[in-house]
């Protein structure tokens, strides 16, 4: 059902928490399935020195943070604003199509954070998914 | 990697000695037992003693088992049979929320042609109330159909009581009404006697007792009309048209005969593992409770809630440890959707995320348990850790 990347990102979830001083931050939420997700970063001369994720979700959703978190991590917030939802399930190998919306979950929790960091916004972040 | 299958609600291991019953109706006595030589005779003397060995399983008489090929069509048969055969005299039945799919879907396909259908309630404790079907018969209600035991909370439905309710209705001139249960997660696993129980019908499927797919079986009383849904060569009392599968006829037999053997130390056997393993785990995780009534339920099953976890999240990973379960609730198209069994009982999307049921069945071991209680506490708070709820709360906790 699910690939081994989905599953090894379950087993061993990356860069699990949040960043302790956080430069940006951002939280999407699926009303309708529940997940949630919060992405923490922490930005060195508009590099992403540190991300970090929480969630509460099945194993895509886990997956998508944690494989999200490991290509945000020494990219310029400009790559990061153009990553995409399909980027994120390619990096999984494959998702099942009724499981694509987690991608979008992932994604969605990265550009809240990037808006903040356009608006000088940094925290508390909150944006209702419409996946 | 150890590997523990506790997930016996949803199918069993073949037992050898069923499979070893099967192999002659394969290889060598392989006729239609519709055939007069003698091939065919070996077969059908075969289906008859498997017959009578299901019959007294069931406290029935052979005359009243026709074998079909599973609970699903064990339960289309006797719903729609009785309703199709009984449509002039009223068109109305009862059943519950929480029936298995072949039965909802049943009950849904004749509403849609026409039927009215009364969906009793359960409560919290998974167990519908006779008072509510009291209230719910009508002079036009043909069929009572409610499961001897749910298939996710293992709660028993009171059945003989039912059973009594119905048969004063019909002594007091309300002939037509008919009472079925869905017994396929009670038959072989407790006492499962039609007479005790006083139903009409009874459906069971030989998968769940360590028998092979495809094979199951409906007990219909002497004198009961049923409006048969398969046309053909008029096998099984003309009830069940097709030419029988006689190793799949002798392995059900065998494995229920097998079943019910020693039946207080198997049903012990479980009672003691699935305890230990619900004690442990409520005493080991937080924020962990159990679904269902704990004393009127089958002794194989318990469902436990895991707060702050996503229930499929959690059987995955115990998955990736060898261990298989099941969840209650699964998300899919991006709705996380609880089973309509932890509906009916109260639970929402929020209450019900975290659900999973263990079973257990004759393989399973003390070590089976042990193994469970090493490896689940861990990945429950693995998960909660990466839980953003679970953190406030034990944020919480820790500042109270």
């Amino acid at each position: 059902m699910y690939s081994s990347k989905v599953l090894a990102h379950l087993a061993d979830p990356q860069n699990v928490g949040e960043v302790s001083a956080p430069t940006v931050r951002g939280e999407s939420n699926n009303p309708v399935c529940g997940d949630r997700l919060t992405l923490t970063l922490r930005l060195d001369g508009g590099v992403i020195a540190e991300a970090r994720f929480l969630v509460e979700g099945c194993p895509p959703s886990i997956a998508a943070g944690s494989v999200l978190t490991g290509m945000l991590i020494g990219i310029s917030t400009a790559d990061a604003g153009r990553l995409t939802p399909r980027q994120v399930t390619e990096a999984l190998e494959s998702l099942p199509r009724n499981k694509e919306h987690c991608a979008v979950l992932a994604i969605d929790a990265l550009r809240m954070a990037l808006r903040g960091l356009d608006s000088g916004v940094a925290s508390d972040l909150r944006f209702n998914d419409k996946a | 990697m150890q590997r523990v299958y506790l997930d016996n609600s949803a199918t069993t291991r073949v037992n050898n000695d069923v499979v070893a019953a099967m192999l002659p109706y394969l290889t060598e006595d392989y006729g239609n037992a519709s055939s007069t030589h003698q091939w065919g005779q070996r077969s059908r003397q075969a289906i008859e003693d498997s017959r009578r060995q299901v019959a007294k399983a069931l406290n029935a008489s052979p005359g009243e088992i026709i074998f079909v090929s599973g609970g699903t069509e064990s339960d289309n048969l006797a719903i729609r049979g009785i309703a199709e055969a009984h449509s002039g005299r009223g068109r109305h039945l009862i059943t519950s929320q929480f029936e298995h799919s072949a039965v909802v879907n049943t009950c849904n396909y004749l509403e849609s042609q026409g039927w009215q259908v009364t969906w009793l309630p359960v409560y919290r404790d998974g167990v519908v109330r006779v008072e509510d079907l009291r209230a719910a018969l009508t002079d036009q209600t043909v069929l009572v159909s409610i499961m001897h035991a749910n298939n996710e909370l293992g709660t028993i439905q009171p059945i003989e009581e039912i059973g009594r309710l119905v048969r004063e209705r019909r002594a007091a001139g309300h002939g037509h009404l008919h009472f079925h249960t869905d017994a396929v997660q009670t038959v072989g696993k407790i006492p499962v006697d039609v007479q005790t129980l006083g139903v009409d019908l009874l459906s069971c499927s030989s998968h769940k007792f360590n028998g092979p797919k495809g094979i199951g079986a409906l007990y219909v009383r002497r004198g009961v009309r049923l409006q048969k849904q398969l046309f053909g060569g008029h096998h099984e009392r003309d009830l069940r048209s097709g030419t029988e599968s006689v190793p799949h006829i002798v392995g059900l037999a065998r494995a229920l005969e097998i079943a019910v053997q020693n039946l207080p130390e198997r049903m012990e056997h479980s009672r003691r593992l699935r305890d230990r393993l619900e004690s442990e785990l409520l005493t080991r995780i937080p924020y962990v409770t159990r679904n269902g009534d704990a004393t009127r339920r089958v002794p194989h099953i318990t469902n436990l809630n895991f707060d702050f976890v996503e229930g499929e999240g959690l059987q995955i990973s115990l998955d990736l440890k060898g261990v298989a379960v099941s969840t209650g609730s699964a998300c899919s198209s991006g709705a996380t959707e609880p089973s309509h069994v932890l509906v009916a009982i109260g639970l929402d999307s929020d209450t019900g995320r975290g659900t999973l049921r263990f079973s257990f069945g004759a393989d399973n071991c003390d070590e089976d348990v042990d193994y469970v209680i090493s490896v689940l506490p861990v990945l429950v708070d693995k998960l909660r850790q990466l839980s953003p709820r679970a953190r406030t709360i034990a944020t919480t906790a820790v500042n109270k």
